[in-house]
């Protein structure tokens, strides 16, 4: 079945039994939980910024494996950038999901994702954590202009 | 016998026809609907088509005559009175009208709601928002480890306090036949009413809800070969003339002046508003349809494609982990895990090979936190499915659980 080779690449299965950046992060002033009330699927976000810079993250959640690979090699890909960079890479890895997009070479691994595109009742699972990682953006920027 | 020959009564259903490659194995959430349903559909927007119950003129009465042959088509399916059946949207709304129109004008702090832990949310969440208002309060039939019912805590759940039962006939998850009727006697020796979900054994059973010894029964037109839309609540009629209405409008009044109103009797009480006439003669028309498959022979051709699936599962596919009784309280229904892959991986992956099955919680997660699992595949069956979709599904099972093979 050429879909479904397509869909499941090694990287996704790795990443989704052996999931990078996972557990608490002690560290993290930013904590946001984003879910999928249809299907059950959760992602809870942990980041330390200093509001311009994602200085560490790390998630936990559960669900399928594009859901949680999804988050796995998007934490490996945000680590250290600026918030800026970090929604742009979120609006590149959109437009590969949403709209079919060829994957932009910044995003790296993620482009195993790409063949969710083809699947409509999957795309809520890929996008899942990126919505989370857009909702710790706001509140990065909420905090920071708080103090 | 048609139900004997499962492969020419695929030539019943248009959708089967046009998708030929297609194992539908979804059809507890919605079933596919026969051509004498679609055309009993159409027929009536061609033919009868007029306002029911309010035209002087010939074609109004002969639609009102439709949908109240519908009506009595229905009550006939069930063992009931005309005027004891109500139609509405689907078992939802059913379920809502009973804690809307009682729950909320009737329970009191302290009283009692008796659920159980196997309940959609549909027969959960009406009866969360009744309590926030009332002050009355939840307990639960506990489910064990075998996919039944632990009955024994019946006697200590059943308090005066209780004033309603409700609780689901066959379960949409585990396929488990409660058994309603010794649940009703018990509920009535303390007073209460009973309420049963009857969305998964009206299409698949006989149903005599007399029997049943119950005060409300609900169900869907949709999942019995019916059209979406439409459903049926059944009440005892005088339980029902004590119920105020549930929702206002035309149709359901007596009398009507600027600032107040008096109500019809019951079914009309609760039907406001223009009905869904073309759907409930569809329903009808479904209904005629599995009569002359006989109930009876519907159970027993689910009955044993439940036995052949499960036998086949625990023979070939050790991987997978199946839920849910053995025996013969039983529906087609069958919940499962393969390894520790995802129930939406192993749904995509059968997607690939035509099956169509649901993964999910199945809008029961409550079920689901007690079976200690967070989402299950589901494949159900209904009167179209062919022990070679049974085949197919198992077969693409096995791929799939090679392809994860080094995953699970």
């Amino acid at each position: 079945m050429n879909l479904l080779e397509d869909l499941y690449k090694d990287i996704i299965l790795r990443h989704y039994k052996s999931p990078h950046n996972y557990g608490p992060l002690e560290s993290a002033n930013v904590r946001v939980v984003g879910d999928n009330p249809s299907c059950g699927d959760q992602i809870e976000l942990q980041v330390e910024t200093d509001g311009e810079q994602i200085a560490d993250v790390r998630f936990r959640g559960q669900g399928c494996a594009i859901s949680q690979a999804s988050a796995s090699l998007m934490t490996d890909l945000v680590k250290g950038k600026t918030w800026a960079e970090a929604l742009e890479l979120e609006r590149k890895f959109k437009s590969m999901i949403l709209d079919g997009a060829p994957p932009a070479p910044e995003l790296g691994d993620l482009a195993a994702l790409s063949g969710v595109h083809k699947l409509a009742a999957r795309v809520k699972c890929a996008t899942l954590a990126w919505n989370a990682l857009e909702q710790a953006a706001q509140e990065a920027r909420t905090k920071a202009q708080g103090t | 016998m048609a139900i004997v020959t499962p492969q020419t009564l695929r030539q019943d259903f248009p959708l089967l026809v046009h998708h030929p490659e297609l194992v539908y194995l979804n059809s507890a959430a919605t079933s596919q609907k026969p051509q004498a349903v679609i055309e009993a559909v159409s027929r009536y927007y061609r033919e009868l088509n007029a306002s029911v119950h309010r035209g002087a003129y010939t074609l109004s009465a002969q639609a009102s005559e439709a949908y109240e042959q519908a009506r009595r088509t229905l009550a006939r399916f069930i063992g009931a009175e005309e005027r004891e059946i109500i139609f509405v949207r689907n078992t939802t709304e059913a379920l809502n009208l009973v804690a809307y129109a009682w729950g909320l004008r009737n329970l009191q702090p302290g009283d009692e709601i008796l659920l159980t832990e196997m309940e959609h949310h549909a027969n959960l969440v009406p009866w969360h928002l009744v309590c926030e208002r009332t002050g009355a309060r939840i307990k639960a039939i506990p489910l064990g480890d075998d996919g039944r019912l632990e009955l024994e805590h019946l006697g200590t759940l059943l308090t005066e306090r209780v004033r309603l039962v409700s609780v689901m006939h066959v379960s949409n998850v585990l396929g488990t036949v409660n058994p309603v009727a010794q649940i009703a006697q018990a509920a009535r020796a303390v007073g209460a009413l009973v309420l049963v979900d009857g969305a998964q054994s009206a299409p698949h059973m006989p149903v005599d809800v007399r029997a049943l010894g119950a005060d409300f029964y609900a169900f869907s037109g949709h999942k019995m070969l019916g059209p979406t839309g439409i459903g049926v609540l059944w009440g005892r009629y005088e339980v029902l003339e004590t119920l105020a209405p549930f929702l206002g409008g035309g149709s359901m009044i007596r009398e009507v002046y600027v600032d107040r109103s008096t109500y019809a009797q019951p079914p009309q009480r609760f039907e406001a508003g223009t009905p869904a006439v073309a759907e409930a003669v569809g329903l009808a028309a479904a209904v005629e349809y599995l009569e002359r498959l006989g109930m009876a022979n519907v159970w027993q051709h689910e009955l044993e494609l439940a036995a052949y699936a499960l036998a086949r599962l625990d023979e070939e596919l050790p991987e997978v982990r199946t839920f849910g009784p053995r025996g013969q309280d039983r529906s087609g229904v069958i919940p499962f895990v393969l390894g520790s892959i995802h129930a939406h991986d192993v749904a995509t992956a059968l997607d690939q090979y035509g099956i169509a099955v649901r993964a999910g919680h199945h809008c029961a997660q409550p079920l689901h936190r007690k079976l200690g699992v967070a989402a299950t595949v589901r494949a159900s069956f209904y009167v179209y499915t062919t022990r070679e979709d049974v085949d197919r599904f198992i077969e693409a099972l096995k791929k799939v659980r090679d392809f994860f093979k080094d995953w699970l």
